[in-house]
């Protein structure tokens, strides 16, 4: 654990020396913020939290006292390996398409007696408060290392949803004129410096979404896609869903199913 | 012979197929485009302040570029590039080259508007055009975008007649008036950016010293 700190603080220097304003050429940056994502891939912050969200996982929580062990995140009861790779997906015992974390916050309250406003609280962290739903993606999440995107969306009610998330990402809206597919429906474009891929392909979705959840450098914490999307609606100058609210499980599916066969490697690293 | 007919066969199916993938394209969301409104609509706290939510209508021009994925068929296209061209205003004194020195300032801005709970600008915050999110402009800014094309020497290729003036002008408050969808923003429509500060963007253009037409 000790080794793992120093790495990550010797990334950060390394950070910090690659974020000089003297770095000019673009494919040069590109080429530093490569190497700089290489050199972390080996002390990546989030590895911190995924192991928090493995003690999380197994401790017994809420009014009920219960671990989540028993959560069935689409492969069966406590069965993690390739299950957020192949989320969002339909269940049946609450009737709707659900992703990680509106699956996850389903079973803090029904196993573990927690009420949603409870489960919810902190879904994302803020400077001296830790997220628990953040831990716990990031570990469940990492259980799919290796494994396939698997989000074919054959189930009547899936593949609505991806067409309705679809629908959200050409839906153009707000003083700006945004959609998500100004910037995300091209190839080879760039905001300012940072690439942009196209997520209307299977190699942009998937190079996307196999780094997710991912630690995010610029915010110095771990991000679900939850926030990253709700976020991008912010950047979109629109008023932000809620969290775990269906127009994001919907973008999600849209992604995951276009993504579909590439290799998770989660935790990410980001900008 | 078999051959030669299958290979006919491809010839005239790779021959009428871009007609035919045109056609098509369909709309996005398919049969689930107004349930998927509705579900949209309904994924906001209720006590965010009406003005907020405002900002999720959408005019004739965003629904119907939506609707053909930002790229509508010409005529459709022609008609929206007219009904944008009649929302143009100019400043009251009738003069399109302001302050290149200001335009500057407000090409570099990428704050401003942004709404919410979680990560509000705060009141008063300056609002640019950030410019350089999408566009090249003065050599000596290397972190420019790409979305858009290079705007490099504007005025040093193109010279300062009056209706390139008016062309950069226009172009910047109703970028639709000219290309029906584009991913440019329609800085004077939404009141973005005030009238203004658009002719000191045009100045930034257009003014031989201003740094887009030197180096």
């Amino acid at each position: 654990m000790f080794h793992r700190f120093i790495r990550t603080l010797a990334s950060a220097a390394l950070l910090a020396a690659f974020a000089s304003p003297a770095l000019a050429q673009d494919s040069k940056v590109a080429d530093e913020l490569a190497k700089y994502r290489e050199a972390l891939a080996d002390g990546n912050p989030a590895d911190l939290l995924e192991v928090k969200g493995e003690g999380l996982w197994s401790e017994k929580r809420g009014p009920k006292k219960a671990s989540l062990e028993q959560c069935d995140l689409g492969l069966g009861p406590g069965k993690l390996e390739g299950a957020y790779a192949s989320l969002p997906r339909y269940f049946k015992d609450t009737g709707k398409v659900m992703d990680v974390e509106s699956r996850l916050v389903h079973c803090m309250v029904t196993l573990q007696g927690f009420t949603v406003a409870e489960a919810t609280r902190n879904w994302y962290s803020k400077p001296g408060t830790e997220s628990d739903i953040e831990a716990l993606v990031t570990f469940i999440g990492a259980k799919s290392n290796g494994k396939p995107i698997n989000v074919p969306a054959t189930h009547p009610e899936e593949a609505k949803m991806a067409k309705m998330g679809e629908y959200i990402f050409y839906r153009r809206s707000g003083p700006q004129d945004f959609s998500c597919s100004i910037c995300h429906g091209q190839e080879g474009k760039r905001i300012r410096l940072q690439e942009l891929g196209n997520l209307t392909t299977k190699d942009g979705s998937g190079t996307a979404m196999k780094t997710w959840p991912s630690y995010r450098v610029s915010q110095g914490a771990v991000w679900t896609m939850q926030r990253r999307l709700i976020d991008c609606m912010r950047q979109a100058r629109w008023p932000e869903p809620n969290y775990l609210a269906d127009s994001i499980i919907a973008l999600e599916t849209y992604l995951q199913k276009t993504a579909t066969g590439t290799v998770m490697e989660t935790p990410g690293i980001k900008r | 012979m078999k051959l030669k007919t299958s290979l006919v066969t491809t010839l005239a199916l790779a021959l009428s197929l871009p007609a035919f993938a045109q056609k098509a394209v369909e709309a996005p969301g398919g049969k689930f485009a107004k349930e998927a409104e509705q579900m949209f609509r309904t994924s906001f706290r209720a006590d965010n302040p009406k003005y907020w939510m405002t900002r999720l209508e959408q005019d004739d021009t965003m629904k119907t570029c939506l609707q053909y994925r930002d790229n509508p068929p010409r005529p459709i296209g022609q008609k929206l590039e007219r009904q944008n061209a009649a929302t143009i205003r100019y400043p009251v004194d009738g003069k399109l080259i302001g302050d290149w020195k200001e335009g500057e300032k407000l090409a570099a801005v990428g704050t401003g508007g942004h709404i919410g709970f979680i990560q509000p600008d705060p009141a008063g915050r300056v609002r640019g055009g950030n410019c350089y999110a999408c566009h090249e402009l003065a050599k000596k800014e290397v972190a420019y975008g790409t979305i858009g094309p290079s705007l490099h020497h504007f005025g040093k290729i193109r010279g300062n007649a009056e209706e390139i003036v008016k062309y950069a002008y226009d172009k910047i408050y109703n970028s639709n008036a000219f290309t029906a969808c584009t991913n440019m923003p329609r800085f004077g429509l939404h009141s973005w950016l005030t009238p203004e500060q658009i002719t000191h963007i045009v100045a930034f253009l257009i003014d031989p010293e201003s740094p887009v037409n030197k180096d």
